[in-house]
Order: structure tokens, then sequence, then C-alpha cells
């Protein structure tokens, strides 16, 4: 029997409308432990490194991680993976909600699709039945709006449906996969999902989902659970509410915004305004906030409230979580009822809310500017909030300017010419990030945001505080009841670490600290993403419940697998490492590892080599950010290491990498 | 017959609709609870609770399975509060024909909610410790059952159907039955 899992994936070959039932191979959950682990070596077995991201030979894999289903708490989350049509490097993008417990209650781990359906589907998945129905009375619906048409029409209000809108119908690259309360946005699957031909995914599913030691695994459950209870009693103090407790930033919960609207920029990423928060505008936004926000509510299985029922008298209801509160409210300089109201129509169409608000505000600033002309814009309404609905309408659409922006800042600014690359300021790896702008470089933050591979400034950070704190005596609390560190050696780091003088950054922590903290950082997150536990309660807050320490036995007793602390970092960095291989094997290199350009106003060029050299050889790869031969072997991937000689990536076994690799693939 | 006043415990799941974030964590623990071995497998779709949800009308009633019924009423109840329409018979606890829910997904054999009966005791239920939010929580009371009113009514009742079929009648039926037993 196979335990936690299901055993068996759904593939899915959309040109033939074929459907099959697929056993996997155990041993690759040992080695892989499922999620984003396991669809990783699926990318890499099947689909070959020159694809097209909306070429039919490209896969789109919906996975549930290991433990999804399982009584863990906030075991929930979808992560979809594909190649993503910004980047062109892999996608995986998470959503929570509800559907990956349902897709192995159906008695499924995964759901992969392969080629191109001629014309509109969706997916039913109920138990055994499977089929690929017609969605063509779907075409142009929102979203929110075809989940609920499809409950109608299928008559089961307990189905759970991933769909797309009209975003990813037009292969829009910031267009998002919305189910439930929450949304995989990042990098463009809802594009492939839309170039594939599939409005949307539903599923049922009535199957039992067993536990190889009951009790033992019960046990770690019920202390999960205690130690919520004790984070919610008891916030981390001295840093800003929506870092003292667990879950993501609670945006639904709290209306104090003076920190995001202070030191978040506005507009296409540009603008610090520093006094604007004031009494006045305070109650103004507390009151958009509870007229329009009815509950707070959760993911499956998941004591926490981190997203919110929206109904905005006279539009229809949504469900909000997280930052995209604040996005479209920043980049138009408007009001927090803006925001509640183009984020509904923004969740219907299927867009990104970070990368979205800032394509609008980045096609306005060259508006502005004068790169694009009146005649790109070409009815464009003057009041500034309804361009920002003319803009979306236009986007989605592919309409004119529209069809420009929809691929993004870095790809519409080459297409512009003129001096626009300049205003696509804010990508890493080509990808719009979060609004920030700081001044001192933050060694730790700058690895992260260099050499993520989530291509995301967002859900990369960790348990590690992001700054220090001001007073001995506030850090010696914060240590004694540090459980979560891998290492007792965190702690000292973290009393040593001051605001300013020779303990500060950017040389404290010093390279080889700064990688060690990364390290377990991404660690962390690896696990989680294979395992389909929330990153909320495990490695994006301080203090989490889910650490290192308890997770090799919630596996084991769990899907009766052996683990323990050092076999489990070790599957994780066989992960990341698989990864940052498929990357590879599409170009990525370390000419593509930085961030922002204006990031941080105080850089340092030297300190910053230095730290990529150093954390490359923490690693095991090589001086390109490539793995190396004896890393791969090590970790069990010979056929990489293989492959990545047979395709002169490297040159020979020793690692030297090829003189004729041209940084980041560029498409024609 | 003793006219004594005897003491029952009257265990209640108080829910708190206005406080449930609809995660179904009770649904998790009460499946996992109730297999067989203990926790070995976890279904909500075999939960003695199941939390009716319609997330974007914001209606989550945490409903608990009661009473197999095997007919269903004569007609259905359809209740509006504060501009919420509900399912038909949302608040209904029965495992009735009328509807899938609170019956095994397999067999269609009916569920009904124990309280989590367990030797030794749980200080709660579980659906009752998983829920952080406190929408449901348990409350214990003696009440005084008063068997001198049962009598009563017991003789109300006879009498009408001696009325009816005769008390020879009611005797031989009562002989009847207490020989099946």
């Amino acid at each position: 029997m196979r335990y936690a899992e299901t055993g068996y994936n759904l593939e899915i070959d959309l040109a033939r409308g074929n459907i099959e039932r697929v056993e996997t191979d155990p041993r690759d959950t040992e080695l892989f432990l499922g999620g984003l682990g396991t669809s990783a070596k699926i990318l890499w077995d099947r689909v070959p490194p020159e694809t097209d991201p909306f070429s039919p030979d490209n896969l789109l894999i919906f996975s549930t991680g290991l433990l999804c289903g399982t009584p863990a708490p906030g075991a929930n989350r979808t992560i979809v993976t594909t190649y993503s049509p910004q980047t062109l490097l892999m996608a995986y993008s998470m959503m929570g909600g509800f559907w990956a417990p349902e897709l192995k209650h159906a008695g499924y781990d995964k759901v992969i699709f392969r080629g191109k359906s001629p014309n509109l589907v969706y997916l039913w998945i109920n138990n055994d039945n499977v089929e690929i129905r017609d969605a063509s009375h779907l075409q142009g619906k929102g979203a929110v709006e075809t989940a609920e048409l499809i409950k109608d029409e299928l008559n089961d209000p307990k189905a759970q449906v991933a769909a797309i809108g009209l975003a990813g119908e037009n292969r829009v690259y910031m267009a998002s996969i919305e189910q439930g309360r929450s949304s995989a946005s990042r990098l463009g699957i809802g594009a492939v999902m839309g170039d594939k031909g599939i409005k949307a995914i539903a599923v049922r599913g009535t199957k039992d989902i067993n536990i190889a030691r009951p009790a033992e695994f019960i046990e770690l459950c019920n202390e999960v659970l205690q130690y919520i209870k004790v984070r919610e009693e008891k916030p981390v103090p001295g840093v800003m509410p929506i870092l003292a407790g667990l879950g993501s930033p609670q945006e639904m919960k709290l209306h104090d915004e003076k920190w995001h609207t202070e030191n978040f920029m506005w507009g296409n990423s540009r603008t610090r305004r520093k006094d604007f928060w004031n009494k006045e505008v305070e109650k103004k936004w507390k009151e958009s906030q509870e007229n329009t926000r009815t509950r707070l509510v959760s993911c499956y299985n998941c004591p926490m409230k981190c997203g919110a029922l929206i109904s905005v008298p006279g539009i229809s209801t949504y469900m909000m979580k997280c930052f995209s509160k604040l996005t479209y409210t920043m980049a138009a300089y408007s009001d927090l009822d803006f925001g509640f109201r183009i984020a509904q129509r923004a969740t219907e169409y299927g867009v990104d809310g970070f990368s979205t608000p800032q394509v609008m505000a980045f096609g306005l600033e060259l508006y502005e500017a004068g790169i694009l002309t009146d005649q790109d814009m070409e009815g464009m309404p003057s009041d500034n909030e309804e361009r920002f609905y003319w803009l979306l309408d236009r986007i989605v659409r592919r309409e004119g300017i529209g069809d420009i922006l929809a691929d993004g800042t870095y790809w519409a600014a080459q297409k512009i010419g003129k001096g626009a690359e300049e205003y696509a300021h804010n990508n890493i790896k080509k990808h719009e990030q979060l609004p920030l702008k700081l001044s001192m470089l933050n060694p730790v933050y700058f690895l992260m945001y260099s050499t993520g591979e989530k291509i995301n400034i967002t859900q990369i950070e960790g348990q590690f505080p992001q700054a220090p704190f001001a007073t001995m005596e506030e850090r010696e609390d914060f240590v004694k009841d540090w459980i979560q560190v891998p290492d007792e050696k965190f702690k000292q780091y973290l009393l040593d670490w001051e605001f300013r003088g020779e303990n500060s950054n950017p040389y404290y922590p010093t390279v080889q600290m700064s990688c060690e903290i990364v390290d377990w950082q991404e660690t962390m997150h690896y696990i989680d993403d294979a395992l389909g536990i929330c990153a909320g309660l495990s490695s994006f807050p301080l203090k989490p419940p889910y650490h290192i320490h308890n997770y090799p036995t919630l596996i084991s007793s769990g899907a009766g697998i052996d683990m323990d602390e050092a076999g489990l970092w070790q599957a994780a960095k066989r992960n990341r490492t698989l990864v940052r291989a498929i990357n590879v094997r599409r170009g990525m290199r370390r000419a593509d590892e930085k961030p922002p350009e204006d990031h941080w106003k105080k850089r340092f060029p030297e300190l910053e080599e230095e730290l990529l050299d150093t954390y490359y050889k923490f690693k095991g790869w090589n001086n390109e950010g490539i793995p190396t031969r004896e890393t791969l072997q090590e970790l069990g991937l010979d056929d990489v290491a293989e492959d990545f000689v047979q395709r002169e990536i490297v040159k020979d076994a020793e690692d030297t990498p090829s003189d004729d690799i041209s940084a980041g693939k560029e498409k024609e | 017959m003793t006219e004594e006043k005897t003491k029952k415990i009257i265990k209640t799941i108080k829910v708190d609709v206005d406080k449930c974030n609809g995660c179904r964590a009770c649904e998790v623990i009460c499946s996992a609870f109730h297999a067989t071995p203990e926790y070995s497998s976890n279904n909500p779709a075999r939960s003695r609770i199941r939390v009716i949800r319609d997330p974007l009308k914001d209606i989550y009633i945490p409903v608990y399975a009661g009473e197999y019924t095997p007919a269903e009423c004569m007609g259905r109840d359809k209740y509006t509060i504060d501009g919420k329409e509900y399912d038909e018979c949302a608040f209904c606890r029965a495992s009735c024909p009328s509807r899938d829910i609170f019956k095994e997904p397999d067999s269609g054999l009916p569920l009904k909610c124990d309280m989590c009966e367990s030797d030794p005791p749980l200080d709660e239920p579980l659906c009752v410790q998983w829920c952080l939010n406190d929408a449901l929580t348990y409350e214990e009371r003696e009440e005084d059952v008063e068997e001198e009113v049962e009598q009563e009514e017991l003789e109300i009742g006879l009498e009408a159907l001696a009325d009816k079929f005769g008390l020879d009648k009611i005797m031989d039926t009562v002989a009847r039955m207490s020989m099946k037993d």
C-alpha cells in the first residue's frame, strides 16, 4: 500500500483526448518526496530543454504535495509546474485552497497535461470517472464565474474547480490560475493552460488517504496545532505586525498599512511616500476594508485566516488574500476602495496581482514620457483610475497596446524600444517583482533574489529575521525559544547582528554566514513545496510550527518513508539542484543571477561577486552556477551529469564551463 | 415504577457559524478518528460533521450527523436568514434519502456523530479540539429527567390506543412484542 500519496498520476493527452491512470514509481517518492520534486523530475525526463513554452510538447503539471489531504494542518498546496513563457525558464507557482486534497481523495497525486486541445475544454475528475468536456460555452467567462457555472452544470457543489479567465485564454504572460480563495499566479502558468485549451479542472473525490503509522502521525499533528495556538497568543515582539504571527502576511485581518504604504513604492515601483499614512487615510481605508470584507477564510485544514471574502456593493463577490490588497491601489496612486474594486475584475480575468498593476503603471509611465503616444493609447480615458480599468481590459484581450503589454514589462520594453527598457526596471530574470526599493544591500536577500529558482521576491523569505533586533535583550529573548534552528550557530549570528558598525549589513552576516542562512531558508521551502505544506505555517514566518526537527518524523510516520534530518536535508538539496539543472539546461547562467538594478541604493560589486562565488561553491556548483558532476552524483542525479556533458554545458568531467554559452536564452 | 428524578448528561456542541473559517479541519479529524484502526486513514466523505459551504454566498455551517431516517420528510424546508438563502434542509442532521451527506461513500450506510465516544473518554470531541477558531465549542450539563412526566405521557398514549383498539388487543400485542425480544 502507498501511504500519504495515492501512487497514481493522471496523464492527459489533449490532442488525442486520451486519459490514462498511471502508477508511479515509489522510488521517485523516496528520492524527490513529491510535489515540486517529482514534478521537476518529470519535467527533466520528458520535456527537452529547447521546447517552447507554447509548444504542444511542453507539459503542464498540476501536483499535490506528499502530505496533501492528510490530517497535517496546512497540507493543501497545489504545485503547478511548466516552462514559463515570460522567463523561458521553469515555472513553479503554487496555490492553497481546496483543490489538491480533493485530487488526492479522487485517487491521484498529479494531473499531467501534454499536447493541445483543438477547442476549449475542461477536465472533470470524479473519482474513477475522468472526462474531457466541451468548454466552448465558458469561453470568455471569468475565472470565479467559470467555477460556479461548472459546479452548477455538474450539479456537484462539493467539486473544487481551478480555472483561468480571459487572460489565460489569450495567453497573457501574467495570467493566473484561480481556485477558491487562492491562485497560482506567477510566471504565466495560466497562459500555458490557455494555450493548451484547458479552461478549468474540476475535481471531486471520496476515497481514503492512508497513513503509515497513525498514532505517531496524529500526535505530531496535534503538537503542530498546539504550537499554532501558542504562537497566536504570543506574537514575536519587536517586529512589524505582519511578521509577528503565522500564515501569510495578515493583510485581510489588519488595517494598519502605515508600513506598506510608506515603505513600498507607488506607481511603477518608483515613488516612496514617507508621510502618506495619517489619521484621515487610516479612517477611510479601515472603512473600505470593514465594509467590504464579509468573512476571514482559510484554506483546507488550516486554522489560519489569510484570505477574505470581499463583497463590494454592486459588483460580484470574490476572495482575496495577502498583498493584492495594495498592489493595484499603489500602482495607481489611489485608495483602498479602488484596490478592492479593480481586484474583483482582475480576479475574474485571472491575472497576477503583482505583475499586472506594475505593467499598467509601466505603460502609463511610458505614455507620460512620450515613448508611448496618443496613437498607441487611442481611446484611453483621461481619469487616472479609469485608465487602469481601460488598460486591464486591453491587456487581457490583447487589444492594441494591450497586446504588447500582455507580455510583461521586459518583453514589452524590447518591442517598444525607444528607451523603454529603462522603465522595465523591477525585474529579475524578466519577471516583475515586489515594488520594494531599499537603501543598504542585505547579503542574505541579495543571494535569495539573485539565485532563487522561484524567481520571485515574495515567499522566498524564511525564519531568519529580516533585520537585526535593536537591543541585546530583545535578541536574547528571541533566541531563547528558537527551537526551529537547524544548528545553534544561527542563534549566535542573530545575537551578534547589529544595525550599525562592523557587525551590520552589508558585511554582516558574513559571506559564509549568509550562505548558511540562505541554505537553511531555501531548504525549508523545498521541503514544503514537495510536501504541499503551506509556507505560511513553515518556511515563511518566524518561529513556525513545522521545522527541520519535526518534519522527518512527520514524513516517516505519514508516508512510511525512512527519514531523518540528514536524509531530508539531502532530499531538499536534490530537488533544489534538479530545479537548478532544468534552468541551467534552459540556458540560465551566472550573468542572469542578479536583483533588480535599483533594488538597493548602496551596492557593493566586489562583495556581491564574493557572495555568488561562495554560495555557488557552498552549493556544489561551478562558477557559472552549474551543479558539478560530483554534486550531481552524490545526489544520485547521474543522468543529469551525463546530460550536461552530452549537451556540452560542461566541457568534460572537470566541470569547466563551455565558452560559447550565451547567458539567458532570448526569444526570437 | 419509581418517581425518582434521574440525572442525564446532555452533550452539546455549540456552533458559532460567524467564527467558521471554512477550513474543514473538523471533517478531517472526525473521519481520521473513526477510521479503523484509529487515524489510519481520513476522508471527509466519511465524516460525521460536514461544513455546508457556499463560500461566495458566505455560507459556512458545520452540521452534525444525527439519526438515520429511512424516509424523507413529507416536504422540505428552505431558510433565508439575513438575506442568505440556505440549501434545502441545510440545517437538518438526518442521514436521509433526500441527500448524499452522512453516508459512507462506498456502502451508503448511514453515519452518526457519537461525540467521539472512546475509552478513556476524550475531554472534548475532536472536531471541537481541532477548531482553533472556536466556531465549535463543547458544553456538558446535567439535566434532571422527570420519569413522572414520561409515565404520564405513556399512559395518555396507551389510553388513546386502548380506546381505538381495545385493551385486550393492546395487551396481546405487548405480549407478542416482548416475546420477540
